[in-house]
């Protein structure tokens, strides 16, 4: 079984199965809570995600149930995890993009304009291409925002945050949808302290050697990953172009007017079927590409600058430690405010240890996790790179083999190549 | 193609139930194929396969099932049958590069009799012209007559000369075991003013009878600027390599037509060491004879009207040419898109590759490390895989469809042939009928002196009258002879053509699957 979308009523709906998920590890391993996203449904510019769970923890009130919910509830959820200040120690699972059916949107459009002008074939297999590219954003959509929630449901500290739970289980609305403004406003805010935290970062005097080295290393892997990631993408777009144009060319072939019965029209159909072939294999390697590879590199990019943002919460916190030692040599100087000092000292210093002795944790499972989930995906994306060349092999074979079985005889062998 | 398959086809199983079913569970379990019921694998599995001599060329495709059947039963055997199968594909492709080979090995000659187009009889009538007696089936028995083999290749391209007077020499080689020619195998120089002047030599000659001629590729200044100029890119090499292959295939096409292969210009071009310089050749390449090739058809479309004919065939066929040509330059358009975005799908899987290797660079973990710069590597043959696909969607689809849009509109010139060989007739007639006319009033008005001369001019256009008559009959023959061979031509063209682009797609997979094949246990390594 594999996924489904079909149309009903103007809005699309997906139902996916195990195969087609996880670019991180396989993050259900742990029985006492499962979640995972079986469907979706895409109704006009709202995306539903069926988010189910299954657990054995007691503070839940059914071992087994499902809600539904939106993007917009997500990013709540993760904007409520990052601004929680226990979790400033912890790297916070980066929060999945907004479902993108622009593509495929402009598509129907053209569709609909395009019905009176097209004939019922070509109208049909329009369809088929749209439901395609709607089947391949969902897949996105869904392993992305799944992924979200597995990483915070295998984490021993945020599978117990309460809105974790809240988001998990309410089954009501959340009404936690934002004005546009605030939320374009936030992500400006957030882009312009980002800046700020990569100098930070570099500024701060480090005295602890695995974070100097975490410094290096998260800060040009990043630079890296953000360009592979972007190389990526144009790779694969590359790929779908050439899946449209074998399209166009078996389209062409099979245009001939009706009435044109020649021979040589029935060959241009059979050779029609040879190019659909080959825009459907196209397409398959296209799309598995970009989940696989693309996606990877998509989500470890974020991933990255969730891990940056825990250093620079810690360089802030080392920051802020400094300048609380400082403040309390001045406050002993001069012999005022000493005990608020001193307190303050002991909180900056405490708060930068615990950041510090969790942050190390993350990040050195952080660098495990990544390897595992490369690894994972690299394995994955090589099968299906070796599955498709070998079928797209073997149809040529077969195609090769049906149109030269009849080339024997009086005119010459195709295949045999003279040479002087 | 079994023939020289070097295997020999499995034999057909008896029990058709049970392959159909092993034929459904290969098939079905590529998951992604869910669609695989609906198409030519299935269906006429019960029919037997009969191995017929001779192309039918209405339905060459027939029985498809049975032979799917056995072909998958043997590829899933494991490695051992593609390796048979690629051992002579790949042999094949290399020949393909290493040499500038036709594919178009065979050439039928027809006897001399059969050029001219024997009808019984010239009937003496004024206004219609006869319908040909022949049938197509026996015009297409004439075709294979004896064989003999002459064999074409175009290759070495060299630049003589420097600056703007430079220009590019091909050499032109021969084998045959035709008697005409002095020896079996031979070779010449040519450059490309050649080339044209043999078009012009031909179609003075040929175009007149009816022929469908074929047109010689086209002049590029742009093109050849650069190379006269020294631009050693990759740019002009390609318009190098463009420009041989259309010249051999053009040749190709030349000899393959039985009129213009018994032409002596012909032969002193294949066999002469030093030709004289074709002059005016300016006229006939590029924009020159595409405007010709179109005043052809606005003419032929003016006087289709006039023209009162039983024989619906020439209309039809002129409207189906028209049709095609429209089909094809909307592929070629397709084609050519598909082109261009093989090319920047390689160049963006060289950064992509690049982009790798600097991730594996910086990357701490040693295994992952190496796995990234190893699929670095994998991505860089990718792009040499993707570059040949290029090359092979270029020469093998679009070139051929940039032929045949041009050799359509040759086919166009060729029906504007006969409609000037009828309105000469035309002409004749109505001159005749005036002749007639002048006698009589000649005989009422009782001059004698002037009536010996009325009556030479009757005599004289009587037997132009039947002399267009029968050039008429030779030309419609010939044009239905023609377009017969030129249709059969274009259909087995066609078909090698999809079968090299078979062959080309066949070994880029082949490739595709050994260089991921080597990279999974680098990406099982990581650890």
């Amino acid at each position: 079984p594999h996924p489904r979308c079909f149309q009903e009523s103007g809005s699309w709906f997906l139902t996916t199965t195990p195969l087609v998920r996880s670019v991180s590890v396989d993050l259900n391993n742990d029985a006492s809570l499962v979640i995972d996203i079986p469907d979706a449904l895409c109704e006009r510019d709202k995306v539903k995600f069926t988010v189910h769970t299954k657990t054995t923890l007691s503070s839940f009130q059914k071992p087994e149930f499902s809600v539904p919910r939106q993007h917009e509830e997500f990013i709540w959820l993760h904007d409520t995890i990052v601004e929680t200040e226990e979790y400033a120690g912890l790297i916070i699972p980066p929060a999945p993009p907004k479902p993108d059916f622009e593509g495929p949107r402009e598509k129907m459009h053209k569709l609909g304009e395009g019905e009176s002008s097209m004939t019922k074939e070509e109208y049909a297999k329009m369809k088929q291409e749209l439901e395609a590219e709607y089947l391949a954003v969902f897949k996105k959509t869904v392993q992305v925002h799944e992924v979200f929630l597995q990483r915070l449901s295998s984490h021993p500290i945020f599978r117990k945050d309460r809105n974790f739970q809240i988001f998990l289980e309410y089954d009501q609305d959340l009404s936690v949808r934002r004005k546009n403004a605030k939320e374009m406003f936030g992500g400006f805010f957030k882009n312009m302290v980002k800046s700020a935290d990569e100098v930070l970062i570099s500024g701060v005097k480090e005295v602890d050697e695995f974070f100097e080295q975490e410094k290096t290393f998260l800060l040009d892997y990043s630079s890296k990953i953000k360009d592979a990631s972007a190389k990526a993408e144009k790779m694969t777009r590359s790929h779908k172009n050439v899946a449209d144009d074998y399209n166009h060319i078996s389209g062409a072939l099979n245009s001939t007017a009706a009435d044109n019965n020649t021979a040589f029209k029935k060959h241009l159909e059979k050779y029609a079927e040879v190019f659909e072939k080959l825009r459907k294999l196209e397409d398959r390697v296209a799309s598995d590409q970009e989940l696989k590879l693309t996606e990877l590199l998509r989500y470890y990019t974020r991933d990255i600058q969730a891990a940056k943002d825990l250093l620079y919460r810690r360089a802030r916190a080392l920051a802020d430690n400094e300048n609380s030692n400082k403040a309390l040599d001045k406050a002993r100087l001069k012999g005022k405010d000493i005990a608020q000092a001193e307190e303050n000292q002991k909180q900056c210093l405490q708060k930068f240890d615990k950041l510090s002795e969790s942050g190390k944790k993350e990040l050195t499972s952080f660098k495990a996790r990544r390897v595992v989930a490369f690894r994972k995906n690299l394995i994955e994306m090589t099968e299906l790179e070796i599955k498709h060349a070998k079928v797209r092999r073997l149809k040529c074979c077969v195609y090769h083999y049906m149109f030269t079985r009849q080339c024997s005889g009086s005119h010459g062998k195709p295949g045999n190549m003279r040479e002087f | 193609m079994s023939g020289s398959c070097g295997r020999i086809p499995p034999p057909f199983p008896d029990n058709e139930d049970q392959e159909a079913e092993s034929d459904t569970r290969v098939l079905d379990s590529d998951e992604d194929d869910d669609d695989e019921g609906e198409d030519i694998f299935t269906g006429a599995r019960s029919n037997p396969i009969t191995p017929t001599s001779a192309p039918d060329e209405g339905d060459i495709f027939s029985e498809e099932g049975s032979y799917i059947r056995s072909d998958v039963h043997h590829a899933t055997n494991g490695l051992h049958p593609d390796e048979e199968e690629l051992d002579l594909f790949t042999e094949a492709t290399v020949e393909l590069t290493l040499t500038n080979t036709t594919s178009q090995g065979r050439r039928e000659i027809i006897g001399p009799t059969a050029s001219a187009c024997n009808t019984t009889q010239v009937p003496n009538s004024i206004l219609k012209p006869s319908i040909v007696t022949k049938t197509t089936e026996e015009l297409e028995e004439e075709e294979s007559g004896d064989q003999f083999e002459l064999n074409i290749a175009v290759t070495n391209p060299e630049k003589i000369g420097d600056g703007m007077n430079a220009y590019m020499s091909y050499k032109v080689s021969t084998q045959t075991t035709l008697p005409m020619f002095l020896n079996k195998t031979f070779s010449v120089r040519r450059r490309f003013s050649d080339f044209l002047g043999l078009y012009e030599k031909i179609s003075a000659k040929h175009s007149l009878l009816g022929c469908i001629i074929p047109p010689p590729p086209q002049k590029s200044v742009v093109g050849m600027t650069k190379v006269k100029v020294g631009k050693e890119d990759s740019s002009s090499a390609e318009f190098v390599e463009k420009r041989r292959a259309a010249l051999e295939r053009y040749l190709q096409r030349v000899v393959a037509h039985p009129s213009l292969l018994q032409d002596p210009d012909v032969r002193e071009f294949l066999e002469r060491d030093e030709l004289p310089r074709a002059v005016n050749t300016q006229t006939l390449s590029g924009p020159g004879l595409l405007k010709m090739i179109n005043r052809a058809s606005d003419a032929v479309n003016k006087m289709t009207i006039k023209m009162n004919e039983s024989d619906n065939w020439f209309e039809s066929k002129l409207q189906e040419v028209e049709n095609e040509e429209q089909l094809l330059r909307r592929l070629h358009a397709a084609v050519d898109s598909l082109v261009n975005h093989r090319k920047e799908l390689c160049s963006n899987t060289a950064v992509f590759s690049k982009s790798v290797a600097m991730l594996g660079s910086v990357e701490e973990n040693s295994a992952l490390s190496r796995a990234l710069s190893q699929l670095a590597e994998v991505e860089d043959k990718m792009e040499q895989l993707h570059q040949q696909q290029a090359f092979s969607d270029f020469f093998i689809l679009a070139e051929l469809l940039a032929d045949y849009i041009r050799l359509l509109g040759a086919v166009r010139c060729c029906f504007e042939q006969r409609m000037k060989v009828w309105q000469r007739l035309q002409e004749a007639q109505s001159t005749l009928q005036k002749k007639r006319e002048a006698e009589a009033k000649l005989l009422w008005a009782n001059k004698p002196e002037k009536l010996q001369q009325a009556k030479d001019d009757i005599n004289e256009w009587e037997s132009k009258v039947s002399q267009y008559e029968r050039d008429f009959e030779r030309v419609t023959c010939t044009v239905r002879k023609e377009v017969l061979r030129f249709e059969k031509e274009k259909a087995r063209d066609f078909k090698q053509h999809i079968v090299k682009y078979l062959e080309s797609l066949l070994h880029t997979q082949h490739r595709l699957v050994k260089c991921w094949e080597a990279f999974l246990p680098e990406a099982k390594a990581i650890a």
